[in-house]
């Protein structure tokens, strides 16, 4: 008996302390994070902040800021984004899950080569050729670069959300009179919209995120919030990185936490 | 039905027009330029500098990358088995909550987290000196080599884990449960019958975390100041202290090399005999 209550200790132990050590390294850089977010007072060796308070969120927020005019950039490229990467990638979506659609192998590899290639060094190639057509330093370059990006997988999340309508549906609504157009629209864009939303709610994040693109295609013209944080986390400014990091965070773990919910089992079954 | 198929194919053209624009023409541009001197003319010019200038960092990154996606390997396996094979209600639910939280946590802001968390003076030592697991004498920061390969699991495993755990729970559980019957322990149920199943997601998973690892700038400039670097911030810096685009293009070739290696070893899994699953 107390051998096996023992063993349950163990047990117990062993559990707790791997899960609490994995909690340590996940939320750990989290906490740190935002520790510096609200520390206005903070050297070695002190292990925890001197003093505390939001001095800094009123600098990084106030309208005449770089960091809010950055906020600002990044929410209006990221919409843009949404915009021309939903009208190329639905269409494009619907027409991948058709399995008439000719040289749909071909199709698909195309637009999966930018996931099966390193992209830093198509991005200074990019602005290479941007500046000779006057689009290096622009929104319009910028709003390209990401849409290129988050096309891919927007493709893919519309495909997966097409080829998971139920044809039968669509065959119905056209026996019964409707035109093509009009089975679209009724039937078969409703049905596959927690997908498409899904997809348009992710290229923007993708977009609003993104670095690497913009610090060779926006400069000097564009800054959004990340190349902010960047040169903040650079020139130590470690209160304003961390809370402009805090601004970009919030609404990728709250996507994380609902992602479920748009993605239906059948349309995850797909995306294999 | 046939007049039906080619009008399907106005609907991809401008997807597939920009990448095509975007990405397959600066591809091009970027291999041509890689072989073309400074001159003009075609050679290995930018490839002996290259080797010259960078060999080290090419190893580097290959390390770097390669340990960081061993390791994705090995957790998500872990995660996932676990997730499929626990016992414990509890734990299983509290550990399929907690490990996707950096699945989109963009990669500067997980630089910016590790710069502080892996510090001297971070979060991770600091926690360890109360802990009374290391001396505070010896403190020393993982702001280098090993604070790139930390930020890179940590950000990249909910990914592949979310894959893999996907896989095996699509799994038929009744070979499963027959080995646990036999009395398999779960390290060998894990190994042996559910990890050769789910070999060709975990596979699609790693590679496409490896090559987005070879092309993040951030973290290695944020980790690492010193040298020996990552490829990433060679090729930055060639282009923005130089304007070199042949010997940046040129590293730009050896990533591509690097990724192409990667997924050649997925196409030959899928024509070789265990390709079969």
């Amino acid at each position: 008996m107390t051998r096996v209550s023992a063993r349950r200790t163990l047990g117990w132990l062993v559990r707790g302390s791997l899960l609490g050590g994995l909690a340590f390294m996940i939320f750990g850089p989290l906490a740190n994070l935002a520790l510096w977010a609200v520390a206005t007072q903070w050297y070695f060796p002190h292990k925890l902040p001197l003093a505390y308070g939001l001095r800094y969120w009123a600098d990084v927020f106030k309208p005449t800021s770089d960091a809010f005019a950055a906020l600002g950039t990044s929410i209006v490229i990221a919409i843009i984004t949404v915009i021309v990467c939903l009208l190329l990638a639905v269409p494009a979506g619907y027409a991948l899950s058709r399995s008439r659609l000719p040289w749909r192998g071909a199709i698909l590899l195309i637009l999966l080569l930018p996931q099966a290639f390193p992209s830093l060094a198509i991005y200074f190639n990019i602005a290479r050729l941007f500046y000779t057509v006057g689009l290096n330093g622009t929104i319009a370059g910028v709003v390209l670069v990401h849409a290129v990006h988050g096309l891919v997988i927007a493709v893919w999340i519309a495909a997966a959300a097409f080829a998971a309508v139920d044809g039968e549906l669509e065959l119905a609504a056209r026996n019964l009179g409707a035109s093509p157009l009009r089975t679209a629209r009724d039937v078969t864009l409703p049905l596959a919209m927690p997908g498409l939303v899904a997809s348009a709610i992710f290229v923007f994040l993708e977009s609003l995120d993104e670095f690497t693109g913009t610090y060779f295609v926006g400069v000097p013209d564009v800054t959004t919030l990340p190349l902010i944080m960047f040169t903040a986390s650079i020139a130590g400014n470690y209160q304003i990185a961390a809370i402009t990091a805090l601004v970009l965070l919030v609404p990728s773990v709250g996507f994380m936490l609902v992602v479920e919910r748009f993605f239906t089992a059948e349309t995850l079954a797909k995306l294999g | 039905m046939r007049e039906a198929r080619y009008p399907l194919l106005l609907l991809v053209a401008p997807a597939v027009f920009l990448v095509l624009a975007l990405f397959v023409y600066p591809l091009s541009l970027s291999v041509v330029s890689a072989f073309t001197a400074r001159n003009g003319t075609v050679g290995l010019v930018n490839f002996e500098k290259t080797i010259e200038l960078y060999s080290t960092d090419i190893v580097f990154t290959l390390l770097i990358v390669g340990v960081s996606t061993g390791l994705i390997a090995v957790l998500s396996a872990a995660i996932g088995g676990y997730l499929v094979l626990g016992t414990h209600r509890a734990t299983v639910a509290a550990l399929k909550w907690l490990y996707r939280w950096p699945l989109f946590v963009p990669f500067i802001v997980a630089a910016q987290c590790m710069r502080t968390f892996l510090a001297k003076n971070g979060m991770l030592n600091n926690t360890l000196d109360a802990l009374g697991v290391i001396e505070a004498g010896q403190l020393s920061g993982l702001l280098d080599w090993r604070g790139i390969i930390v930020t890179f699991v940590w950000k990249e495993t909910p990914f592949v884990t979310l894959l893999v755990a996907g896989a095996m729970a699509a799994l038929d559980r009744a070979t499963i449960e027959a080995a646990r019957n036999l009395g398999a322990s779960g390290v060998r149920i894990l190994v042996e019958i559910i990890l050769p199943q789910v070999a060709g997601a975990m596979l699609v998973g790693l590679i496409l975390a490896f090559v987005t690892m070879l092309s993040v700038l951030s973290v290695p400039i944020m980790l690492s100041g010193g040298s020996p670097t990552m490829i990433t911030v060679d090729m930055a810096f060639r282009v923005n202290s130089y304007s070199d685009y042949g010997v940046a293009n040129a590293l730009g070739l050896v990533s591509y090399v690097m990724a192409a290696a990667a997924a050649w070893i997925y196409v030959r899994r899928g024509m070789g005999p265990a390709g079969a699953a």
